[in-house]
Order: C-alpha cells, then structure tokens, then sequence
C-alpha cells in the first residue's frame, strides 16, 4: 500500500479571544485504503485537524503532502483546484445548496472540474445517487429533501470527482440511528469496495471502533 | 467548463429570489428611463432654441462697428514740440459712414471659400413704420432675397404672400407678422416708412413672414436692397453687413476670426452673438447629467445593498462551493454576474421605458396660445448615441455597486461558516 497522505509537525495557533496552542507537533501518515476515525473530545483539535487536512484552512506550521504532493503554502485558488480534484467532502449538517435539485448539487465538483462533458457527468451523478439509493430524488429540490437523505446526496457529490481521500466531519452527528447506520454502511463500502482512503471525525466510540485505526486526540496532541 | 457553472448558478440565485431581483431591476430601469427622458427633452429644447436662434442670427455676421481712433488729435500735432501735455475730454466722431468698403471685393473673395453655403449682403437701417399719426419703431434690411432664403429658409416662414413678389416689384415689402397686425395692414396694402435722415417711401405689403421670435416678427421688414439704397440717398454699392451661412455652423467660431484677420471688419459668430443661449443650453446640460446620476447612483446603491443581502444569506452556499473547490474569482463572477444580469436587464427595459415616455412627450402638444412660440409638440430629439450612453451607464453603475460586496463573498473564509 502507498501512502497518500502524510503531516510533519503541524502546530496550530487561535489568538482570538487569547492566545492558545489548537494541536501540537502532529506528525502521523496515512496509508491508501485506510478507514480512519479522528476522535477526541470536544476541544481535543479533531475538527480543526481535519480542516488543515482539507487545504481549506491554510493558516499553520508545518508540512502537509497529500498523494505526494506539498499543499502547504499553496496560493488559495491552486488548493480550490488540488480540493476539486483530490478531496471530497462530507459535513455534518448536509449543507447542500437549496436551489438545486439533488442531481445538480452533485453534478456541480464535475461541471467544475470539467474533465467530462455534460450530459457524462449527469450520468456519472445519477450513478452515484443511485448506489445511495437515491435515484428517485435525483430531480427533487435539495430543500425538499430529509436530512438522512440529504447526506446520502452530499456522500454522491463528495465522490463524484473520484477523490483519493474522502474526509468527513461529524457525518452522523446530525442524523437518527437509522440514517446513522446508512451513512456508515456507505463509508464501509466505499472504503472496502472502491479502495477510498475516508478520514472521519466523531465523537461516537461505536463508529470510531468500525474504521481500521482509530487517531486520537487530547489537548492537541496525537495518543499513539 | 466552469464559466457556464458559475452562470448557471448566478441564473438559479437570482430566479430562486425573483421579487428582490425585480425590485433590483426596476431601480435601474427607472434611473436609465428618467436619464433617456431627461436627456432627450433637454437636447430638444437645446436644438428647439438653437433653431430658432439660427433663424434669426447668420453664422457669421460681418460688419463696420462705430469704433474711431482717438489716439490722434490735431491739438497733439499742434503743440508737439513744447513741453506739454495735450488733454481733449470727450472727442466726438466727425462724419462715419458704416458701410462696408468695397464689398464687391469681399464678396467675391468669400465665394472663393468652400466652407460657404450663402452669402447675403444687406443694408439694414432704422425706421419707423407710419401708422396714422403714430410712428412705429423698427428697422428694414435691403436684401437679396433669393441669397436671403438661403441662410434662413424665409419661403417656409411666409404666412401670406411670397419671397418671388419682392423681385416683381419696385416698391415691394416683407412685413412681420406681429408688425402687420399693429399696422392693421394686409398683402396688397400700402405701408410709409421714415428713415432717421428724413427721407419717407411707401412701400406695398407682398409678404407676410414670422420667424417666431417676437421682438422680431413685431419690428422688421424685408425691401430690396436697391430700395433702402435709395431711400438712403447712397449708392449701388452700400451695404452695411455681410451674413455668411457655413457648411458647418461649428467652425463659424474659427471662420470669423479668419475673416477678420482678412478683411478688418468686425466679424461675430452665432455663438458669441448669442453667449446666454449657450450658456443655458449648458447649464440645461449639467442638469441633465447631475439629476441622470444622482438617479443612477440610487439605483446602484439599491443593488449594493440587494447584493450585500444575498450574500448574507448565502455564506453557507459560499463556504460549501469553496470546499468544493471554487476558486475565489469563481464566486467573485458568481456574484458579479448577478449584478450584471440585474444591470444590463434593468438598463435594457430602462431604454426602452425611456423611449416609450421621451416617444410620448414628442406628442404632448406644447401648451402654448400665442403665435410666438411656434412650437407644436415638446421638443424631443431622438438619438442612438444617448440610448447608448445609458446602456454603458446602467451597467456601469451596476458593476461598480455589485463589485465590493462580490468581492467580500469571494474571500469569505469558509471554514469558520463551514465549523459554525
């Protein structure tokens, strides 16, 4: 197996309202297919240790490579186009946006990225909702939607580029047992059938126990 | 691939929140509207008196101002070699004539130029029109009339008689309307005239012109030239003016310094002949553009404040396009082109409004129960160049209002919305 992430002394600083070290000295690899869960408590610096992953935060010391390549000190608009292509995304409440019908909220990474033609990627979409079991709410409103459902529909549009890693923040923390269980299933499958590499944020000890390896934080530091 | 992303959901933004995007809309319509209407009234008016200006003012008016030199004095010449002063208080003018030397010269000299349409000679002098015992103020020129209608179009200003008679006739007259009612004469009549030296001449009304300027229609008459000559007691070649019509009434400015410079005689142009008409044309035109973009610029506040709500309500949507992996100019385009849509429809319907409401002006019939004014309708010209000017404008105003808050979501930071 390859690696295809990998931190060296991440530190991470708040100084609104004082000054206070996030995480300290972070330094871990992951391995392509792995299944992991990020956990800690509350203020343990899980959440924001994701978003560094992400690219989306940029403001730390240290290095970040993902599938080889250094994203730390990258300009904004290259890491846009390093996340189009290479990360997908899930959070925990749905967000997806409401004036699009479910189909177009998982077209759009696609029609960004542009590597396909429409009408592909339409069907590409529509085969990602519809190994959710979503295909017969591809034409709905996002809106319209109920919330199992509208993760269900934010899983399809953070696979819809083929990302390397999928990283999720809370997926099920704002759903029922039910919707829940649906959620996980999907990651489990996604990682063990389609070979994704899924770094999950939560706080419940009985889906942390279901990834491959479980990282944990407290106070900012990674218990090995 | 991306630019059609970001329009498409540029488009469903706006069609998910019609009313605000209407209401956006109208705000530019209105402003683009008023400035159409505005502009084309006021350049109406401008051109309205511009015309009637013109009817009675050459472009260029040659003639012999009383100016005599006084720098020279006999009693100077007289006391030259003593050692004094030589003081004369109010020196008066001997004997001047204002006529123009040698004008046979001049006007075959200004049939040379090619920047010329007409030349109208004339000899203009006070009279007073008899009207029983009462003497009427007022003043003749002596013309050429056929050169005459050529610089003002006299043939379409006849009310009664025409331009022709006065060359079929020995003793003919072209009265003004205004001065034919007061005399009570009508074609066919008899009118005595008394020039300043004393001389009378009757003369017999063949034509009945207005002009539409009062002080004008109320005073003047047109003779032959040969008449006022005569009634004069000069000669065949003494005139007094020389009005010139150019190709283009812009260059008369330049031309009549020209003209000056060549033939020593005092040379106006229409524009300096009627500096307060141009003046409130001017002013009329900076009306024109403070009131257009004062309108404009609250219809662009209008839209700052519309994109600003959007935005607010869209931080989410923003923040998630961005973990996506739209670039910062995707969202700042996303938001811009919202604005533009709003802009470049609003000015669109605002030019057409504008036209609509300029168009019904035009046929407003000009509430006016005198004969001065000849004026049918309000005055509304109609030019491509002004609609033009206010599609650049709506969509300016627009860009300039939607480019601060777009680029304000353009660099929100999505993980502090994204984290909650």
């Amino acid at each position: 197996m390859s690696e295809i992430l990998r931190t060296e002394n991440i530190n991470k600083f708040f100084y609104e309202p004082d000054p206070f070290q996030v995480l300290t000295n972070i330094t871990f690899r992951i391995q392509q297919g792995e299944f992991i869960a990020l956990v800690g408590k509350s203020g343990s610096g899980k959440s924001t240790l994701l978003y560094l992953l992400s690219t989306l935060d940029t403001d730390y010391e240290g290095k970040i490579f993902i599938e080889g390549h250094a994203v730390t000190g990258l300009s904004q608009d290259s890491l846009a186009k390093f996340r189009n292509d290479h990360i997908g995304f899930v959070f925990q409440f749905h967000f997806l946006l409401p004036e699009f019908s479910a189909l177009e909220n998982v077209m759009m990474p696609a029609l960004k990225l542009g590597k396909y033609k429409r009408n592909e990627i339409e069907e590409r979409a529509f085969e990602q909702l519809k190994q959710m079991q979503m295909q017969d709410h591809a034409r709905k409103l996002s809106s319209k939607l109920s919330g199992g459902q509208q993760q269900r529909v934010a899983i399809a549009r953070a696979l819809i580029n083929e990302p390397a890693i999928l990283m999720a923040d809370e997926p099920t923390g704002n759903l029922d047992s039910a919707n829940s269980e649906i959620v996980m299933e999907i990651f489990e499958d996604i990682c063990k059938i389609k070979g994704k590499t899924i770094i999950m944020v939560t706080h419940d000890n009985d889906f942390a126990k279901r990834a491959f390896r479980i990282l944990e934080l407290v106070d900012g530091k990674l218990m090995i | 691939m991306s630019l059609s992303v970001n329009l498409s959901i540029a488009r469903t933004h706006l069609l998910s929140r019609k009313k605000q995007s209407i209401v956006a809309m109208l705000g530019v319509t209105f402003g683009i509207a008023m400035f159409i209407l505005m502009i084309s009234f006021m350049k109406g008016v401008n051109q309205f008196l511009e015309d009637i200006m013109l009817s009675a003012t050459p472009d260029i008016h040659i003639y012999n101002d009383v100016k005599t030199d006084y720098s020279y004095s006999i009693a100077g010449d007289y006391f030259r070699d003593s050692n004094t002063w030589t003081i004369v208080r109010h020196p008066k003018p001997k004997q001047i004539n204002l006529n123009i030397k040698n004008p046979e010269a001049i006007l075959a000299d200004l049939k040379k130029d090619p920047l010329i349409t007409a030349i109208s000679p004339l000899l203009s002098t006070q009279v007073f029109y008899n009207y029983g015992p009462v003497q009427l103020n007022g003043y003749i020129d002596g013309v050429h009339i056929n050169e005459e209608d050529r610089l003002y179009s006299l043939k379409d200003k006849m009310i009664a008689g025409s331009t022709q008679n006065l060359l079929t006739s020995s003793d003919g007259i072209l009265i003004g309307s205004g001065l034919a009612s007061k005399l009570n004469v009508a074609l066919g009549d008899l009118v005595t005239l008394t020039t300043p030296i004393g001389t009378t001449m009757q003369f017999r009304v063949v034509g009945i012109f207005t002009i539409g300027i009062a002080t004008i229609d109320n005073v003047k008459s047109y003779v032959n030239l040969s008449n006022v000559q005569q009634l004069l007691g000069q000669n065949s070649n003494y005139i007094t003016d020389i009005n010139i019509k150019l190709k283009d009434n812009e260059k008369a400015t330049m031309e009549s310094g020209n003209y000056l410079k060549k033939y020593g005689y005092k040379s106006d142009d229409w524009q300096t002949a009627n500096s307060s008409v141009m003046a409130s044309n001017l002013i009329r035109d900076v009306l024109t553009y403070v009131v257009s973009i004062t309108l404009l610029v609250v219809a662009g506040f209008g839209i700052y404040n519309i994109m600003n709500m959007t935005i607010a309500s869209k931080m989410k949507d923003i923040a998630i396009l961005k973990a996506q992996g739209f670039a910062r100019k995707d969202i700042l385009q996303i938001f811009l082109t919202q604005s533009l849509i709003i802009g470049t429809m609003g000015a669109l319907t605002g030019l057409l409004l504008g036209f609509a409401l300029s168009y019904a002006l035009s046929r407003v019939p000009f509430p006016a129960n005198n004969s001065f004014v000849s004026l049918k309708y309000f005055p509304v010209i109609f030019r491509a160049s002004y609609y033009a000017f206010g599609i650049f404008f709506g969509v300016m105003t627009t860009l300039v209002a939607g480019f601060m808050p777009s680029l304000r979501a353009s660099r929100i930071d999505p993980v502090a919305i994204l984290r909650g």
